[in-house]
């Protein structure tokens, strides 16, 4: 099982994924506790997935998946996940970025697949605050990769403001 | 030179200390060899044929006799005792060992040099015209625009894993030296009517198995949006370009899917978004990064130097020298000096511990301790007093460093290639030296004037044999390693791509197909003053490739044609 990190931190995960079947086939929805599912199933169940007796709804979606597609859901939604297949698809990280700054999503990002600690930095500045690590991965020794570097040139989701534009505040 | 401040010191030096725990725990088994790879191509590190090898950004391509004498420490200390100057305005190291990797970026860091994103699938380093700030054609000047473009490119957390390597070259001059027209996006900075400073923005450029021109998708980009611009741009490539066949993943192949126009309608609809946000650039901060740039305190000095004309009277040599590797300053009195790594013998680019320690020395006596790396694998003095010249001229004569070859057929650009390279098709480097060899009659070279001849040992094209007035190709035959040759490339305001004059030819045939090739020329200029490129666009590649492989196709065809009549 892989770890959970939240908000820099090892944490518990109440969530259960979903995903499709090996012939695409989307998966049956479990009656309760909450579940993260993939994008189709989703687009084709959202009333049977908000009308269960418990729990609530997260989305996961693939690295080509476009946010767009849930940008108006996602006030129903308690989790999105972005899906990296290997570390090095970088798409998610734009994903990312759409998901916080273009739509507005405030709740848990999630990233799921092959997420390991050397890309930990780079994902939380995009916006990623939850990370499922791989198996056999150091969790203490990992928590020390969102220090890698102590400041950014760029803007980005955790600050917005570029480095040249904190500069004269007096902030650095 | 541009001057780090405190913060970039710390992230290049935080760099360090990351690459060094990543190198422990790959070392220790804890990071595979998969996972690792990614990070160390991000810090310049490729495993080679031999050992590891080790590129080094020179952002720029700018440098100070510091910095080259911590260059040539390095060869000394970790490497063979020598270093090559790629055409991407880096230096390549052949045989570093993995564990040194560390204390060598280490050594680089205290000089304010690093190997961030020499490799791997992110933003390459910056290149620019290796006369930025000099060219008397210039409009504006590249470097202060390069530095900001370095900083938004150094560690961007969304484009860190993008489909392919990106590369981006900056030319702000009425000749474009930085072969913009060839990069994932080139920038060319104008001026409007008022004076204002913006880029002509080409996308889609690049050489490798698809060789392909770049695409203006802007004609003039405002300063101030020159990072948002290129963060849409990125962002439409990172979401889109392909990820399932690696030779059909640069820019270049999604904007040719999509059609240019199209390409620039999603960019112009990302960068809608990003128009006016937090990236745009401020006027504080453009002067700030000016104002970090040292530049050199001219002298107010005559336009010609007495001495310097006297010489070039006096010594035939000299003036050959100067008429070659010598270049117009905008400044009156001073001049730009191409110090030649393109001796016969010795592999394009390469430059030992020792020249480098001596061209340190030369800068620091006669360039304001400041020189380039230009892309075709030579060193500049950058602002020499034309009165020194002739001293420039002698001490370089003693280093091996003043063949008069600038723009000559024996200023050969040329790759690795299967001395060093995994992906080789054949060796580059001998056939530079055979070239060179047979050219190597001064006299003869300039009378054959201007002439650009590239080597690539491979299809991905490092040595840009695409662009070469002649481009010479490695490809395997059947296991051997045969040449392709092809004419008519050139790189500049009129980029175009060479054509294959037809099948291939064994290491040993080159020289004399070059030869074949020069005669042809020769025999068909109008003068002097045509070059051998002109003459190829104004009669075609035919005349040439009668004269190289004869008139047998010809006869072939019409004893075919006998036969088909009979
Ligand atoms: C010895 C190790 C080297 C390896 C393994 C290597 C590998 C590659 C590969 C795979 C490509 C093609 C990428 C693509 O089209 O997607 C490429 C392109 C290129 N390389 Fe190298 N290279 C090496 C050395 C060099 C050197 C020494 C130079 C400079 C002399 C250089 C300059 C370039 C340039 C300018 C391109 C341009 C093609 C383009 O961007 O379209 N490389 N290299
Ligand atoms: S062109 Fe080919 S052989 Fe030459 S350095 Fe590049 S990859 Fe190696």
């Amino acid at each position: 099982m892989a770890t959970l990190i939240r908000n820099a931190k090892p944490a518990n995960d109440s969530w259960q994924r979903l995903d499709p079947a090996a012939d695409g086939g989307l998966p049956a929805i479990p009656a309760q506790g909450d579940v993260l599912v993939p994008l189709k199933l989703w687009q084709s169940s959202s009333s049977a997935l908000l009308g269960r007796s418990s729990g609530r709804v997260g989305v996961w979606l693939a690295p080509h998946e476009d946010p767009a597609l849930i940008a108006d859901s996602l006030d129903a939604l308690g989790l999105i996940a972005v899906h990296f297949p290997q570390f090095a698809d970088g798409r998610g990280y734009s994903t990312a970025r759409l998901l916080r700054e273009r739509y507005g999503w405030k709740g848990e990002l999630r990233a799921i697949g092959d997420v390991q600690r050397d890309q930990l930095f780079y994902l939380s500045r995009v916006g990623f605050d939850a990370f499922e690590l791989n198996d056999g991965i150091d969790t203490q020794a990992a928590l020390s990769a969102f220090g890698d570097f102590s400041e950014a040139y760029q803007s980005s989701v955790e600050r917005p403001l570029p480095l040249f534009r904190r500069r004269g505040a007096g902030a650095v | 030179m541009y001057q780090y401040d405190a913060i970039d010191q710390r992230l290049v030096d935080e760099r360090v200390a990351q690459f060094r725990d990543q190198t422990r725990r790959f070392l220790s088994g804890a990071l595979s060899e998969d996972d690792f790879r990614p990070l160390r191509l991000q810090n310049g590190l490729y495993i080679q044929r031999f050992a590891p090898m080790l590129r080094v950004a020179i952002p720029y391509g700018l440098l100070s006799s510091r910095q080259l004498r911590a260059l040539a420490y390095i060869a000394r200390k970790w490497d063979r005792g020598y270093g090559h100057f790629s055409t991407r305005q880096n230096i390549q190291y052949n045989w570093p060992k993995l564990e040194d990797v560390p204390d060598i970026l280490a050594h680089l860091a205290s000089v304010q040099m690093h190997a961030i994103q020499t490799s791997g699938n992110c933003i390459r380093n910056t290149t620019t015209d290796h006369l930025a700030g000099i060219a008397p054609d210039e409009i504006v000047d590249p470097l202060l625009w390069c530095e900001l473009v370095r900083q938004w490119s150094t560690f961007h957390p969304e484009f860190a894993y993008l489909p392919r390597k990106f590369k981006i070259a900056v030319s702000g001059a009425a000749q474009d030296r930085a072969a913009i027209q060839v990069h994932d996006i080139g920038l060319q900075a104008l001026r409007d009517e008022g004076g204002a400073v913006g880029f002509r923005v080409l996308v889609g450029g690049g050489l490798g198995r698809t060789p392909i021109i770049g695409t203006v998708i802007r004609e003039f980009l405002p300063w101030p949006q020159l990072l948002n611009y290129l963060d849409a741009i990125l962002r439409v490539y990172n979401r889109y370009g392909r990820r399932d066949n690696k030779y059909k993943a640069r820019i270049k192949i999604l904007v040719k899917e999509l059609t240019p126009a199209v390409f620039r309608e999603q960019v112009d609809a990302e960068w809608a978004h990003l128009k006016d946000g937090p990236g745009t650039l401020t006027g504080a901060e453009v002067s700030r990064i000016g104002g970090r740039f040292t530049r050199p305190q001219y002298q107010k000095l005559d336009a010609l130097s007495v001495q310097c004309t006297q010489a070039l009277a006096r010594e035939p040599g000299f003036a050959r020298w100067a008429g070659r590797n010598v270049h117009a300053h905008k400044v009156p009195g001073y001049a730009a000096v191409t110090l030649s790594l393109k001796k016969t013998g010795v592999p394009p680019g390469d430059a030992t511990a020792e020249q480098m320690d001596a061209v340190a020395g030369l800068a620091d006596r006669y360039s304001f301790g400041e020189l380039r790396v230009s892309h075709e694998q030579n060193l500049i003095l950058s602002d020499v007093k034309q009165s020194d010249l002739f001293a420039v001229w002698q001490e370089a004569k003693a280093l091996g460093l003043a063949t008069p070859n600038i723009g000559l057929i024996s200023n050969i650009i040329a790759c690795p290639g299967g001395d060093f390279c995994s992906l080789a098709n054949a060796k580059s480097i001998p056939v530079a030296e055979a070239i060179q060899r047979r050219f190597d009659d001064l006299d003869y070279q300039h009378d054959i004037g201007e002439l650009d001849l590239n080597i690539s040992g491979c299809m991905n094209s490092c040595g840009h044999h695409h662009v070469g007035h002649i481009g010479i190709l490695g490809v395997d035959k059947q296991g051997a390693e045969f040449y392709q040759v092809s004419i008519g490339g050139a790189q500049g305001n009129a980029s175009s791509l060479g054509k294959v004059i037809g099948p291939s030819f064994a290491q040993d045939e080159v020289p004399g197909v070059i030869e074949k090739l020069i005669e042809t020329y020769l025999a068909r200029r109008d003068g002097d003053a045509e070059r051998f490129i002109d003459v190829v666009r104004r009669i075609g590649i035919e005349p040439f490739k009668e004269q190289v492989y004869g008139n047998a196709h010809q006869k072939r065809e019409a004893r075919e044609r006998q036969l088909a009549t009979a």
